[in-house]
């Protein structure tokens, strides 16, 4: 993997920037590379919207504030992906977002949990921070350039929301003996899906992935790097790393636990009950 | 150095000003259009004024998020989901610039928060009413925000220095609220026959009540005098309403929609807009506590805070602990955290 | 006399003043203030709080409680030594108005 130019880095720190370089260049994704890109991007976009959810029910002023700004980062990163997935079927980001059902919905199920309480949404962000930081690293070295610029700044952004998450880990695991239990409880919760994040999924109707060598980040090769860094921090919180069997996955086929139907159904109902209108 | 909470408090707890000198040089700082801060002497009416005002204004910021909030997971597309997010966002740190500016006249947050979530302490009525379409993202940013602002700028200018500070940062920020609510309304106006009609109903729902947001007729706003004489208020309630009033007219042709009030036209005698009187009895029923949303919009807060205290409890124990092992933590907590797994 | 506003332990989280550098080669200013937990969170707050349109390069934070003021009753006291002391103001030196490089 090498040399992306800078010129796609500093193009591709918006979802409107990334739009104008496909149109100037005609560097649309081609089908392959926009289906991972839409993976990606439903990942940010379902957790995103959740901590959407949080606004205004922080357990204090400055956490709502936190807690935006993070699902503010994630939602460009959903937006700049979604952007530049459809360029390969004429889709908007907004086509994309609004208008494909649940079982359309390609993201891993860890995203679509609920918040449950404080220590839940932690214990999720920690994952969900801890994956995104490996995946972004080694994708900001595609060979794909608009992938590289995304990821470029996306990763400096989500380095930022793992130290949020571990600073809450260690408070909620050595304040109260009430925290420990809940972030305990919320670790156990969110623990089994953490195997699908390191699934090679096969892109439905790709199963031959190789063309993508190069562009795209096998998550299997990101197992080594959580592994040596999350145990390692929630045992530092006082915390126990939890050993529950896995769920069976599956989110980037479509398939999904009933939390998601729900998300989309409160995220699609106004745009949808005016199709083809512009807001 | 005496304890300085009692310093902080003898200013209008005790008689201290037995000589007149505080007064002079209050009334000199006054006069002069100098700024007045937090350790100086002054009146406890002021003090009280300020610390009723400012706190209010920050329980509104609050309160205020909530209208807005009940859209971002339903925003109709993306772009407007980040926009709204980041405007309610905003709101929550406009309050806490605010918390902070009356904290400095020695009333802590968690006194003010707890007035404000046992519904002790007001906040504007506007953030009373229901926010049933979308449209009313539109209307509130165009034309709550809009009135908001018009009261907001001249308080950057208040006699009291930390207040017109937070103020200052705020309008600062504020600029784009009112634009990407006018934004909102034009989309929908040049959008489908339903998204026109969205606009108009909502422009029709909240264009009285952010006229009502400047206060009572200045004949029935007997603080209001008293607050011009501080300098804290530099323009009265009517001036300020008549000044949106006239800036409104001609955002609404650009808009294309109608302004719900059949009085309104051009005074060329006065040249300003004449408009119709408003329903103050209305008003007086949303700020006693009977309009759509009263009991909702604070139970919502103290739900919110109640649900958090777990996690505050949990944060302050954990720094109890540090303090108490004498740890001190790393001082350049600021650096970028170190993942050395990621150097690969 | 510390920090305006700070409540001392009324609180359950204690008040911070924040400082930022808006760009390199200015001095931190004070820019606000904030509740947290402790200094690590103080931080971030401070952070998420007033760097939101990238008003900064850097943060400090200092708990209110730790800040020595200047007495306010010796406004006098402290302050009118300075006055009448223009001969430390270049502008006090007029002979050499006109005179090149000085």
């Amino acid at each position: 993997m090498s040399g992306h130019s800078n010129r796609a880095i500093s193009t591709a720190l918006t979802p409107e920037s990334i739009r104008q370089t496909i149109t100037e260049t005609d560097a649309g994704a081609d089908d392959a590379v926009a289906r991972y890109a839409l993976g990606l991007g439903d990942d940010a976009l379902v957790l995103a919207q959740r901590l959407g959810e949080w606004v205004t029910n922080a357990p204090e002023l400055e956490e709502d504030v936190a807690l935006a700004n993070i699902g503010l980062d994630l939602l460009g990163h959903a937006r700049s992906l979604l952007t530049y997935a459809g360029s390969a079927w004429g889709q908007s980001e907004d086509d994309l977002a609004y208008f494909r059902d649940e079982a359309q919905f390609t993201n891993r199920q860890l995203f679509e949990q609920p918040n449950g309480d404080f220590a839940q949404t932690i214990a999720r962000q920690l994952i969900a921070s801890a994956y995104f930081i490996g995946l972004y690293r080694e994708l900001s070295a595609s060979a794909d350039p608009l992938l590289a610029g995304i990821a470029a700044k996306a990763l400096k952004e989500v380095d930022y929301h793992l130290d949020h998450s571990e600073q809450w880990l260690l408070r909620l695991g050595h304040g109260t003996a009430e925290s420990h239990r809940r972030m305990q409880r919320g670790l156990d919760a969110m623990w089994v899906f953490v195997d699908e994040l390191f699934t090679d999924d096969a892109i439905p109707g790709d199963e031959d992935a190789a063309p993508l060598a190069g562009i795209a980040v096998a998550p299997s090769s990101l197992r080594a790097g959580f592994d040596a860094l999350v145990p390692r921090l929630i045992t530092q919180a006082g915390l126990t790393v939890p050993t529950a069997p896995s769920a069976r996955g599956g989110g980037r086929q479509g398939s999904h636990t009933e939390y998601l139907g729900p998300i989309l159904a409160e995220m699609q109902v106004l745009a949808r009950a005016h199709p083809g209108a512009s807001w | 150095m005496a304890d300085p909470l009692r310093q902080l408090h003898a200013a209008h707890e005790l008689d201290d000003d037995p000589d007149g000198s505080g007064q002079r040089r209050f009334d000199e700082l006054i006069a002069t259009d100098s700024r007045i801060e937090p350790s100086d002497w002054m009146p406890a009416a002021y003090r009280k004024t300020l610390v009723r005002q400012i706190s209010q204004h920050a329980n509104s910021e609050i309160i205020g998020m909530q209208p807005e909030g009940n859209w971002i997971t339903r925003a109709p597309s993306l772009k407007r989901k980040a926009i709204l997010m980041a405007k309610v966002q905003d709101e929550a740190g406009h309050g806490l610039y605010l918390y902070s500016a009356a904290q400095t006249l020695g009333t802590d947050r968690d006194t003010m928060f707890e007035n404000l979530i046992t519904g002790k302490a007001k906040y504007s009525s506007i953030f009373n009413y229901t926010t049933p379409t979308w449209a009313d993202m539109g209307s509130i940013g165009w034309l709550v925000d809009g009135a908001a602002i018009c009261n907001q700028v001249p308080l950057c200018r208040a006699s009291y220095g930390p207040y017109g500070r937070a103020m200052v940062r705020i309008c600062k920020e504020e600029s784009f609220h009112q634009r990407q609510g006018f934004e909102i309304l034009l989309e929908l106006m040049r959008g489908t026959p339903a998204q026109q009609q969205m606009a108009q109903e909502s422009v029709n729902r909240w264009y009285a009540p952010a006229l009502m947001m400047f206060g009572p007729p200045d004949a029935d706003s007997p603080n209001s005098q008293q607050s011009m004489a501080w300098k804290i208020k530099r323009f009265s309630n009517d001036e300020l309403r008549q000044r949106f009033v006239d800036m409104l007219v001609p955002q609404a042709e650009i808009l294309g929609v109608t302004l719900p009030d059949p009085d309104l036209k051009w005074n060329e005698e006065r040249g300003h807009y004449d408009f119709g009187e408003l329903d103050w009895a209305e008003f007086t029923e949303v700020l006693a506590g009977r309009g759509p949303a009263n009991a909702i919009r604070v139970s919502r807060r103290r739900t919110a805070h109640e649900n958090g205290e777990w996690v505050r409890a949990a944060a302050r124990a954990y720094a109890d602990k540090q303090s108490a092992d004498g740890q001190s933590a790393d001082r350049q907590t600021n650096q970028a955290p170190a993942h050395e797994w990621m150097a690969s | 006399m510390t920090s305006p506003g700070d409540s001392g332990e009324r609180e359950q989280w204690p008040l911070w003043e924040v400082f930022i550098r808006s760009s390199r080669g200015l001095s931190h200013v004070h820019a606000g203030s904030l509740h947290a937990p402790d200094e690590t969170m103080a931080v971030r707050n401070a952070r998420d709080l007033y760097t939101r349109r990238a008003e900064g390069v850097s943060i400090w934070v200092v708990r209110a409680s730790a800040i020595t003021a200047s007495d306010p009753d010796a406004k006098g006291a402290f302050f009118e030594s300075p006055q009448g002391k223009e001969y430390r103001h270049a502008t006090y030196y007029t002979e050499s108005d006109t005179v090149p490089h000085l």
